[in-house]
């Protein structure tokens, strides 16, 4: 994994407090090593991972996660996009004509039921460009915000990049510019992103990762990550 | 419930069936769909609706590629770490392939409520998802003990045929899955199953307390056929994990038509090995 893949998951895992349990879907190995690394630095986060070879506490089978979501026992989830728009909707169908037909995405997994039924979703893509955060996605994998009336418990927190780190209001259906990476400003951000934002002020530039945080990722996260994700884990010790 | 061999297995597989397939993670049945590719690519005509529980990989790829496939409903088609799949997008983007998107509770619950006997059942969360437009069988009601409460339900999911691997088939046919219930809920709603297996084994699953709760009975079953490595590669729990460097060699020759040709030449058709009990 590069420096930036490691920034990335620092970045998250600090995000990640004061939830206190994270539950991660197939296919995740950022948001897996980012609630790993929480874990190892605040010791009080329970981390219920889908397809765990050791450890996997989903005796019931692989829907048993949709079902602790549905009862409110999951406080943190993670969600990505091939699209994420200023609206915080993320689209995982494609681009074109329905069902994508001009560029296809994997599928929706998860999204359409976790974005609504856990109370606290981070959104995660290392790729930072006007593509990926557009003014309005293609199609709605999972929604942003929902109409009052509407069953949700919660919403996108932050949406973190491999530039930036945005914060999200839920009433104004609008990210805020909360940190830039080093090496970033926010001029380069705002050239990078094609939905619109607000910006704190002052804005901070997001602290690199410390060589407290670098140890513990390439060192008990790599080890326990290594058998679920291990071509991940072998670009982490690359 | 019959003993039959691997060929045999694939030639009860009706050429229109709804068939449901579990991914690769998953105790994937993909022995089972050489076996299929390679009865497709022997001249049988398939136009199979898979379903994928609640997502697809490899065995869908390949059986898509080799033109099996007519339809599919799932989450996600996707190699995981290997990345997209590659059969499956140039199908949808070429048309070919009629895709019915859906999200993974919402194929949980569908196969629950067939599982149950019932014709539907709700779920929260989909609404103000895209999914929902185009899933004109989706319907949204107001919750009839809470008004104001909108509610999505989802139809019963019966297929005609689940396809799964598992470790172990006893003599009369139990098989046990262990903690991949979703296998369970699979059989338990389809009107019948086909299985491979690791080994059989002499005693009965279903007498010891311990793995009991984690063995399918024999009632839903039809027929089993041995598949060492039959999940392969896909990983199994506790014998073998996935085989990410073959993933990846798939990944990159499936890309273009003529890779995926040299792929079946080389590891799918023929395969006598593979196809001898």
């Amino acid at each position: 994994m590069s420096p930036a893949d490691e920034a990335l998951i620092v970045a998250i895992a600090r995000l990640i407090p004061p939830s206190r349990h994270a539950a991660i879907g197939a296919a995740s190995p950022i948001p897996a090593a980012a609630s790993l690394l929480a874990r190892e630095m605040s010791g009080n986060l329970r981390v219920s991972m889908l397809y765990q070879r050791r450890g996997n506490v989903f005796t019931d089978g692989t829907g048993e996660l949709f079902d602790l979501a549905a009862q409110g026992r999951i406080d943190l989830f993670f969600l990505g996009g091939g699209e994420i728009d200023g609206a915080a909707n993320i689209n995982l169908i494609g681009l074109g004509e329905w069902p994508g037909r001009a560029v296809r995405f994997p599928g929706s997994f998860g999204s359409a039921f976790m974005y609504l039924l856990v109370p606290r979703t981070i959104l995660f893509r290392r790729e930072h460009s006007r593509r990926v955060l557009v003014p309005r996605v293609a199609y709605i994998s999972a929604p942003g915000t929902s109409p009052p009336g509407v069953f949700r418990r919660g919403h996108a927190d932050a949406l973190v990049t491999g530039r930036a780190i945005f914060r999200f209001s839920p009433e104004r259906a609008r990210f805020t510019l909360a940190s830039v990476h080093p090496g970033e400003t926010a001029e380069t951000i705002r050239a990078a992103t094609a939905f619109d934002y607000d910006i704190a002020d002052p804005l901070p530039e997001t602290p690199p990762p410390s060589r407290e945080e670098l140890a513990l990722l390439r060192g008990p996260v790599a080890a326990s990550l290594a058998p679920i994700y291990p071509a991940f884990v072998s670009r982490l010790a690359a | 419930m019959r003993f039959v061999d691997l060929d045999a297995l694939a030639g009860m597989v009706p050429p229109d069936a709804v068939v449901a397939i579990p991914p690769d993670n998953s105790a994937t049945p993909s022995s089972l769909a050489r076996a299929l590719a390679r009865a497709r690519l022997s001249g049988a005509g398939y136009a199979i609706s898979l379903i994928g529980v609640p997502v697809s990989g490899y065995a869908t790829d390949l059986l898509i590629g080799t033109g099996c496939v007519a339809e599919i409903q799932s989450s996600a088609v996707s190699l995981d770490e290997a990345g997209s799949a590659p059969c499956f997008t140039r199908a949808v983007k070429a048309g070919t392939l009629r895709m019915r998107d859906a999200t993974c509770p919402a194929m949980h619950a569908m196969l629950e409520a067939a599982a149950k006997g019932i014709p539907f059942i709700p779920i929260r969360g989909i609404l103000g998802s895209d999914l929902l437009a185009h899933r004109t069988d989706w319907k949204v009601i107001e919750n009839p003990f809470q008004p104001g409460d909108p509610i999505v339900l989802l139809p019963a999911l019966a297929p005609d045929i689940a396809l799964f691997h598992a470790a172990l088939a006893d003599q009369e046919g139990n098989v046990w899955v262990g903690r991949h219930r979703e296998l369970a809920v699979m059989a338990h709603a389809a009107r019948r199953s086909l299985v491979t297996v690791e080994r059989i084994v002499e005693r009965s699953l279903i007498e010891d307390e311990l793995l009991a709760p984690g063995t399918i009975s024999a009632a839903y079953i039809e027929a089993i056929a041995l598949a060492e490595h039959g999940a392969w590669p896909g990983g199994l729990t506790d014998e073998y994990p996935d085989d990410e460097a073959h993933l990846a060699e798939y990944a990159a020759l499936a890309r273009t038509e003529e890779g995926f040709r040299a792929y079946l030449a080389r590891y799918v058709y023929p395969a006598p090995a593979e196809a001898a009990e």
